[in-house]
């Protein structure tokens, strides 16, 4: 490890995160606001009634503005693999690359067509194409979020490819499991079921607004039916998706999982941490703390969550890193003897090509081929840099969740007092669903760094650590375009921000009371 | 054909002449998009592997070199 420019690995890091998480601050609302925009219109279309055009009108705005904003600010991340993540890009060839294409074709034809029709052809195509037009709108963005997110995936659960030694390049030899494995599927479900409750909560936010300002009460109002439905009914599917996305995580990546639990030694009847606090760190230089300050646990909760068996035993870091026999852990220091193993037979076996001894490239292939499973692990000599950083992964994790059952609860609330048509009594609710705005961005980026920070080291779950997919380039230049980024980034969110409220502010009563 | 083309173009120049957001909206777009790719992606972010070699194969030798520098190193 000591061969390696950390400073480079850490930099390189710290910029794709920023761009990463800033990226992420438009997507959800576009995902999930187009299909509040589809739903209202349809309402519109059956009814006939003026108010829900102006309805869907008002959000197609916001819309628009959060789309124009955000729109090519993920194209840096396709730069940034170029430039700073050769290694990467080379490794996962076009199984990386394919999800990548098949999502930039789509999302251009899909925005360039429907996106104009939706904004441009009120009055213009009839009633039936117009709303259709929206619909594909919604599907087609939520479809394009798709491929990035089984990209995603396939970085936490590698499967469905071969790994050609002579190309150093992995090659797709199953699109289908690729496309249909169970991290994937999860994945894709959770992130737009969250991309749903946010929306839907930026909705509910604005609509309380306007009933506190007294307002567009009926626009508001509706508004908020509306909301508050599509939001219950999504924060539930992401409750679901989002516990069997822990399975999937404990099944594949039970580092990350312990981590998310602070989860040192494994035990059976495993508890949940429901709420915690760890103890100071150990040193600056060690964040994982293996003492409490205070938690409080949910008995065999754990276990159950992770196999659907309460007495389960669930592994826990000090198990992972040393093995444990009896329930057939390989430790991390045999993984790394037998990375070590996979990279010296990759090297035997360039060397014996070149040399044409072919029976020497036939023996060093499959001891190759026999340890590939832990290449990455090679790269390292202490297993111990192979834990994530535990308390941000902890944390995120339960802000996160907790965050998504407030979320739900204010769903269920703002039903009710909206369909008793009791909101503008109930100011206390109003001001808790401004002020939750903030926080849906809060527990979508929360969710964003459990599943990125938490797989670390690796950028390919056990084939390729993050410190060995970099470029070979100057850290200075990766420092600077990564302050450049965070100018250009926040001044986008702030003009962001501002053309909303204008919008927002200067939206007039319809006289619709 | 040439009034299928028409039509689209008086769709979209209709539509962009008559949004109601403003201008300042479209101002931040260009010059966001003109960062992104004209100053980006042709002063910062070449594409490492296609900018120092030719081929395939040269690409392939480079990260093979790579990946098993480290190995020799723990030796």
């Amino acid at each position: 490890m000591e061969h390696f420019n950390m400073a480079l690995v850490n930099w390189s890091r710290a910029q794709f995160a920023l761009t990463a998480l800033y990226h992420w601050l438009f997507v959800p609302l576009t995902l999930g606001t187009s299909f509040i925009l589809a739903i209202m219109e349809t309402i519109y279309v059956k009814t006939g009634k003026d108010i829900w055009k102006r309805i869907t009108k008002f959000w197609m705005t916001l819309f628009g503005i959060n789309f124009a904003i955000g729109v090519a600010t993920g194209i840096i991340l396709e730069f940034e693999f170029g430039t700073n993540w050769s290694n990467y890009s080379w490794f996962v060839g076009d199984i990386f690359g394919a999800p990548l294409a098949i999502e930039g074709i789509m999302a251009f034809f899909m925005e360039s067509t429907f996106f104009a029709v939706m904004f441009f052809g009120w009055n213009k195509v009839s009633k039936g194409f117009h709303l259709t037009s929206t619909w594909l709108v919604a599907i087609g963005s939520n479809l394009s979020a798709l491929w990035i997110l089984v990209a995603n995936a396939w970085m936490q659960n590698p499967v469905g490819m071969h790994f050609n030694p002579e190309t150093a390049r992995n090659e797709m030899v199953d699109f289908w499991a690729i496309l249909f494995s169970p991290t994937a599927v999860n994945k894709f479900l959770h992130t737009i079921s969250s991309a749903y409750v946010l929306s839907a909560i930026f909705v509910i936010g604005v609509s309380a607004w306007f009933l506190l300002k007294k307002r567009n009460l009926v626009l508001a109002k509706r508004s908020i039916v509306v909301a508050a439905t599509f939001g219950l009914i999504t924060s539930i599917f992401m409750v679901l998706t989002g516990d069997e996305s822990a399975r999937q995580v404990y099944n594949v990546q039970p580092m990350k999982f312990a981590s998310m639990e602070g989860l040192y030694y494994g035990e059976n009847n495993a508890p949940l941490v429901a709420i915690g606090f760890f103890d100071r760190t150990p040193s600056p230089t060690n964040p994982n703390s293996k003492e409490w300050a205070a938690k409080f646990e949910i008995p065999n909760m754990l276990s159950y969550m992770a196999t659907l068996n309460p007495h389960a035993f669930i592994p826990g870091i000090h198990d992972l890193v040393h093995g444990n026999e009896a329930h057939n852990i390989i430790s991390y220091y045999d993984r790394i003897k037998m990375g070590k193993l996979a990279i010296n037979a990759l090297k035997e076996f360039q060397l014996a090509k070149k040399a044409a001894n072919d029976s020497t490239a036939k023996t060093a292939l499959k001891t190759f081929e026999t340890n590939y499973k832990y290449f990455g692990y090679g790269y390292y000599d202490n297993p111990h840099d192979l834990i994530p950083n535990v308390p941000l992964t902890f944390y995120s994790f339960h802000t996160m969740v907790g965050l998504g059952f407030w979320f739900v609860l204010l769903f269920i609330l703002s039903l009710i007092f909206a369909l008793k048509d009791k909101l503008l009594q109930k100011r206390w609710l109003l001001y808790l669903a401004l002020w939750t705005i903030p926080l849906a961005w809060l527990a979508s980026e929360a969710g964003w760094m459990v599943a990125e920070f938490g797989r670390q080291p690796w950028v390919v779950q056990d084939y390729m650590p993050t410190l060995s997919a970099v470029s070979n380039i100057d850290h200075t230049s990766v420092m600077i375009t990564f302050f450049l980024f965070a100018v250009v980034f926040t001044v986008l969110l702030i003009a962001e921000i501002k053309i909303m409220l204008k919008q927002i502010n200067q939206l007039k009563d319809g006289g619709h009371k | 054909m040439t009034e299928l083309i028409k039509k689209i173009f008086y769709f979209y120049y209709d539509g962009f002449k008559s949004m109601t957001v403003g201008k300042r909206l479209w101002i931040i777009v260009l010059i966001k998009l003109f960062i992104i790719f004209a100053v980006f992606r042709l002063f910062f972010f070449h594409d490492f592997l296609k900018s120092n070699f030719k081929t395939d194969k040269e690409r392939s030798n480079y990260v093979i070199e790579q990946l098993i520098k480290p190995s020799t190193n723990h030796k």
